[in-house]
């Protein structure tokens, strides 16, 4: 790891595209930052603030309820989570370990659900998730409901939790049989505990993609209570039309938590070890 | 011992699972199926065929008293310039991401798989786009693209005249790309990380004993290589790109002019803006046709062993 001379034009390159992605978030925080006396059009652009102020910060956190975004997010996010863990793994146990009748439809249909993009069946997913009332106008607990069934359980879970049982050697389980488990017991007490790092992983990439969800909140919430982050962010464009320091200080609050988040499960995302975990 | 279990593994897992089965019975296997299939089954498969029965009905009289009107829709479709808008996105969408998106992080991944000071660094950095919200992101850009936004003065100091990046029909589409290629190159990055991984160092040590330079070695090596995975990189990305919304919502909502009007959000606007639900459907039934194409490209060509029964 010592410094070549040789690797400047790479470090060049890898400098110049790590600075083009957080450009936009720099650009934003800076805006942020700067107060009623600065012009935020002005030319030369300044990055670092002439009239720095938090005012925006707390601008926007006195009229927007962040944290109460924040918290729907997380009871979203976190109950996605949970399901998907569960669910799952349930449902890869059998398909990994099991011989029975119609395995093979079981595996396709599965399989069919890869290919079904959730954008084209939205409409008749919302039409269900009405007639079922799990929508926020019946009341908070419905709506968090209808939030998060149609991603309860998805088709790369299943396939990643099969691939882990698959892995688990057989003697594992017979003996377990052997000491008097049954089937229950040798799933939950012997085959679950040795598939830890792909139940890691799984809830690692279900959180991310259900925190960042936009379009379903979009469609099913009515009351702004039961905003989360994305829907409630979006939305201070429309309440502080052209305040851009404002939407700049209240899209950079509702950022720090995940980036909190990535950074903590880093090696997770850039390892470069879960091949397993490419989502299509 | 591991090759004990090998052997076992590999000569009689069928028999394995068969004693199993004797020993489990016979619902076993469907009680732990039920709780995920009943969620598959209402927000899966009903919506599926319930798309493909709405597409055939017309709610434009009475959202209550559907009329069968057959294909009427996807003649309808068929007839209207805001579709063929949609498609020409769509393919522009296609033909100027994926190339990108297929290459530009093969090339990143390369240059970052080598043993330097900060890799850690410049990945979690490039990796970042990948986890902020698209909503977050989409807001950022809006801000670069203002009209005196700081893009302009970019331009400006080209000497080159103002864009309206969201503005101008003939620029906007290829300002939402931009996003989405910004917010893509950290995550196929790290794909082609991980199939870097499993090219044999042999083969760079051969090239290098014949004097290739660092370039030569990657497209004789690695390149060939990695085919597999820049088709697979290219199946998904075209498969994201052609259910592309919150970019669109969020930034310009399909204008100026149907320019950045999506399939989605299309979709989106026919559905729970018009309520024109059967015409929504019908366009959904379109946009399906089109993923399972590429979907059955994916699954069937490039991830065989993944979902090997």
């Amino acid at each position: 790891m010592k410094f070549n001379l040789k690797n400047i034009p790479t470090h060049i390159v890898l400098i110049a595209v790590s600075l083009l992605s957080i450009f936009p978030f720099i650009w934003l925080l800076s805006t942020s930052l700067k107060g009623a006396g600065e012009n935020i059009f002005a030319y030369p652009p300044t990055i670092i603030p002439q009239d720095f102020t938090w005012a925006n910060y707390s601008g926007v956190w006195q009229r927007v309820d962040l944290m109460k975004y924040f918290i729907n997010s997380m009871i979203v996010a976190g109950a996605t989570v949970v399901l998907n863990l569960i669910l799952s793994s349930l449902a890869a146990y059998p398909l990994a370990r099991m011989e029975f009748k119609g395995k093979k439809i079981t595996f396709f249909a599965i399989l069919a659900t890869i290919m079904i993009p959730f954008q084209a069946i939205m409409l008749p997913v919302y039409l269900i998730t009405l007639k079922l009332h799990l929508v926020d106008s019946v009341n908070d607990t419905m709506g968090f409901i209808g939030l998060v069934m149609p991603f309860a359980v998805s088709a790369f879970g299943i396939f990643l939790m099969r691939q882990a049982f698959l892995a688990i050697p057989r003697e594992m389980e017979e003996a377990a049989i052997v000491d008097g488990c049954n089937v229950f017991q040798v799933f939950w007490k012997v085959l679950l505990p040795m598939v830890k790092p792909s139940l890691a992983v799984l809830a690692i990439f279900t959180f991310i993609g259900s925190w960042g969800e936009f379009l379903w909140p979009s469609i099913v919430l009515t009351k702004e209570a039961m905003y989360t982050l994305p829907v409630g962010v979006n939305n201070l464009q429309g309440m502080f039309s052209s305040n851009w320091r404002f939407i700049a200080a209240g899209s950079i609050i509702s950022t720090i938590p995940i980036i909190i988040f990535f950074l903590a499960m880093q090696k997770y995302f850039i390892s470069g070890e879960n091949e397993g975990a490419v989502k299509g | 011992m591991s090759f004990l279990i090998n052997n076992i593994d590999q000569t009689s897992p069928k028999w394995h699972n068969q004693c199993m089965f004797k020993y489990y019975g016979k619902f076993a296997p469907y009680m732990f199926l039920l709780p995920a299939g009943i969620v598959l089954l209402i927000f899966f498969f009903i919506p599926f065929f319930q798309t493909i029965g709405l597409s055939f009905f017309d709610y434009s009289n009475s959202i209550y008293n559907p009329d069968f009107t057959g294909i009427k829709n996807y003649i309808e479709i068929l007839h209207n310039p805001v579709f063929y808008k949609v498609m020409i996105n769509t393919i522009i969408y296609l033909v100027v991401a994926v190339p990108i998106l297929a290459i530009f992080p093969l090339f990143l991944a390369v240059l970052i798989n080598q043993k330097i000071r900060g890799i850690t660094l410049y990945k979690i950095l490039i990796y970042l786009p990948v986890i902020v919200s698209i909503v977050v992101a989409a807001i950022a850009f809006k801000w670069l693209y203002a009209q005196d936004g700081i893009l302009n003065y970019f331009m400006q100091l080209m000497h080159l005249p103002k864009i309206g990046w969201l503005t101008d029909p003939k620029y906007a589409i290829y300002s939402v790309i931009i996003v989405t290629i910004w917010k893509g190159i950290g995550y196929y990055m790290m794909i082609y990380l991980a199939s870097l991984m499993s090219v044999p160092k042999e083969l760079y040590e051969a090239c290098e004993i014949d004097g290739a330079n660092f370039w030569q070695k990657h497209l004789t090596v690695t390149v060939p290589h990695l085919m597999p995975t820049i088709a697979l990189v290219s199946t998904i990305s075209s498969i994201s790109a052609m259910k592309i919304f919150a970019e669109i919502y969020v930034m310009t909502k399909g204008g100026p002019l149907d320019s950045t009007k999506t399939i989605v959000y299309y979709i989106y606007e026919k559905a729970f803006e018009n309520l024109d639900l059967g015409y929504a459907s019908a366009m959904a039934v379109i946009l399906l046709i089109i993923v399972m194409i590429f979907s059955l490209l994916n699954i069937f060509v490039f991830e065989r062993g993944k979902y090997k029964i």
